[in-house]
């Protein structure tokens, strides 16, 4: 049995004029997953948000969020925790005004809003002016405010916008501790090597349209492997090369570096075959391709 | 609607709004009072386009609410520009996504914000009749003016009716306003377009054509908190005023429903 879904779309489109910002989207995210919604920018990452909030109406299509119509947000909505394009809040409002108006708004208790500001690192600036945080800080502000209605699903649009790395640590933490707790996390950037650290699963776009969903494993799993061999000797890398081509892996020189297209198992291979033919290797890394490659090399860019 | 009028509310009695607005009523309060009492003896008059109220006037049990009714067009102004601000906001700080997220209902959104603002003219107002009459008691006394009759049955209905006009009044230009700031979107253009047409377009129209005014929602208005005149009934200024207003509501709350939000 399939597990159940937090979200899923079927030929949902939306066309501003002319221009088609999202066609025919098909994609599903299981409850429970942490899912990287990638696509470089204007690929149509927010305007699919905004379709499964209720904010904007699709052109074509529908879809489920929690096992609800699109169609009918107020049935889903009291249990997602959205941050939609960014922070918005009201600058003359303090961090925990601003939260206190939107818990007061959506029905929740009030009681949680200083424990959401410790939690995303604002505990100690929870009664400062909004207008007076940094990009960081509204940032945070912004999870905290996501995360006011305890969510079954937290739908998060670039959330380390601004953050420092210690940021983007704490983050990524969090959203794994999210995770674990039964929290669906869909989340969207346009840093890839970010969303390889913490999705299980990716919906990736490209001009409006979904070139892969699914597990990131399939899709990484898809990829050649490559094999970074480098000599001691300079002079040996072209012998290098050849001796991976007759052995039937295509091999390129990149700078001081031969990157050979094959499995970890070739590298003992490969190694042997040097030493025999006298090339002492200074280093042998079997690399995985990452994320973004794996994206350049679907959309060809 | 509760929940969006009583968070409405955590926004509106923000000091920098609150205090400001209160400021705002006490200066248009006392200026047009002061004019009223203080230059009672000007030829030059001390009313509305320079009307002589002379003492005999004042001096009746509807004098003690006088000023406070003619400051009904300045306060319609604060009020429209406080309303339009706390609407077009929304697009321009990009809230109405966060709202929109956590009250999926769109006219409840409208209908609590309209409320929590009614409840806050409802301070304006009633602050300014105490800043009015508390002024009159003192002018009276400085341009030896009788109060008297201020203190007879007669003259607490004249100020009980003038509160209740003055707040139609008021709430009518804070409708014009929300109106202005849901169509515009922007709280300078709302505000700016909106006191144009209301003391420039219609006043400059009013004061050379003759009975155009009965087609004005912002001069109806301001009969209205005059309880009416001798040319326009109260009744009329009324029903049409508000009827202006609510073909415009029932507009921009239809596009407020309708429209995608992607700011």
């Amino acid at each position: 049995m399939s597990s159940p879904l937090a979200l899923d779309v079927a030929d949902l489109s939306k066309k501003y004029g002319d221009r088609m910002a999202l066609s025919h989207a098909n994609f599903e995210v299981p409850m429970g997953s942490i899912c990287g919604f990638v696509g470089p920018n204007g690929s149509g990452k927010t305007t699919t948000i905004r379709m499964l909030l209720g904010l904007i109406t699709p052109t074509t299509g529908g879809g489920h969020v929690l096992g609800e119509s699109i169609t009918e947000p107020e049935k889903y909505l009291p249990r997602v925790g959205a941050m939609i394009e960014g922070p918005a809040f009201y600058p003359a409002l303090t961090g925990f005004q601003n939260l206190n108006v939107l818990a007061k708004i959506g029905g929740f208790a009030t009681d949680s809003i200083a424990g959401l500001l410790d939690l995303v690192g604002l505990g100690d600036r929870g009664n400062s002016k909004y207008k007076t945080y940094s990009l960081g800080m509204k940032q945070r502000l912004g999870i905290a405010a996501a995360l006011l209605p305890n969510p079954k699903l937290l739908v998060l649009d670039e959330p380390t916008n601004g953050l420092d790395p210690a940021g983007i640590h704490e983050i990524r933490t969090l959203l794994r501790k999210l995770a674990d707790s039964g929290t669906t996390v869909f989340v969207s950037s346009h840093l890839l090597s970010e969303i390889e650290m913490i999705s299980d699963h990716l919906v990736m776009l490209r001009l409006g349209k979904v070139i892969f969903a699914g597990k990131t494993s399939d899709l990484l799993a898809k990829q050649q492997p490559v094999i970074v061999a480098k000599p001691e000797n300079v002079n040996d890398l072209n012998k290098l090369a050849q001796i991976a081509t007759a052995a039937g892996h295509e091999a390129i020189i990149i700078e001081n570096t031969v990157h050979v297209t094959g499995t970890s198992d070739f590298s003992a291979k490969l190694n042997k075959a040097a030493f025999e033919s006298g090339i002492t290797l200074e280093s042998l890394t079997p690399v995985k391709a990452s994320l973004e490659e794996t994206f350049f090399e679907m959309t060809g860019e | 609607m509760w929940n969006v009028l009583r968070a409405e509310l955590t926004k509106l009695r923000r000091p920098s709004l609150s205090a400001s607005t209160l400021l705002a009523v006490t200066f248009v309060t006392s200026l047009i009072t002061s004019v009223l009492f203080l230059l009672v003896d000007s030829p030059e008059g001390n009313g509305e386009r320079g009307v002589r109220i002379g003492r005999d006037v004042l001096s009746l049990p509807t004098g003690i609410s006088l000023s406070f009714t003619n400051t009904a067009g300045l306060l319609g102004v604060v009020a429209l520009c406080v309303f339009a601000a706390q609407t077009a906001q929304e697009y321009t700080y990009g809230t109405l996504r966060n709202l929109l997220v956590r009250q999926p209902s769109r006219m409840k959104i409208l209908i609590g914000k309209l409320g929590a603002m009614k409840l806050f003219a409802i301070v304006m107002v009633t602050f300014s009749a105490i800043v009015g009459i508390t002024l009159s008691y003192l002018f009276a006394d400085i341009k030896s003016i009788s109060t008297q009759a201020w203190s007879t049955a007669d003259a607490k209905t004249a100020v009980w009716h003038s509160f209740i006009n003055v707040l139609i009044a008021t709430i009518g230009y804070g409708i014009f306003g929300m109106i202005l700031g849901l169509l515009f979107r922007s709280p300078i253009s709302a505000i700016s377009i909106g006191v144009i047409w209301n003391l420039i377009f219609e006043g400059l129209l009013s004061a050379f054509v003759k009975d155009i005014d009965r087609y004005f929602p912002g001069q109806l208005l301001s009969i209205v908190a005059q309880g009416g005149t001798d040319r326009i009934s109260y009744q009329y200024a009324l029903f049409t005023s508000y009827a202006f207003l609510i073909v415009g509501l029932s507009i921009v709350a239809f596009l407020f429903k309708k429209r995608d939000v992607a700011n």
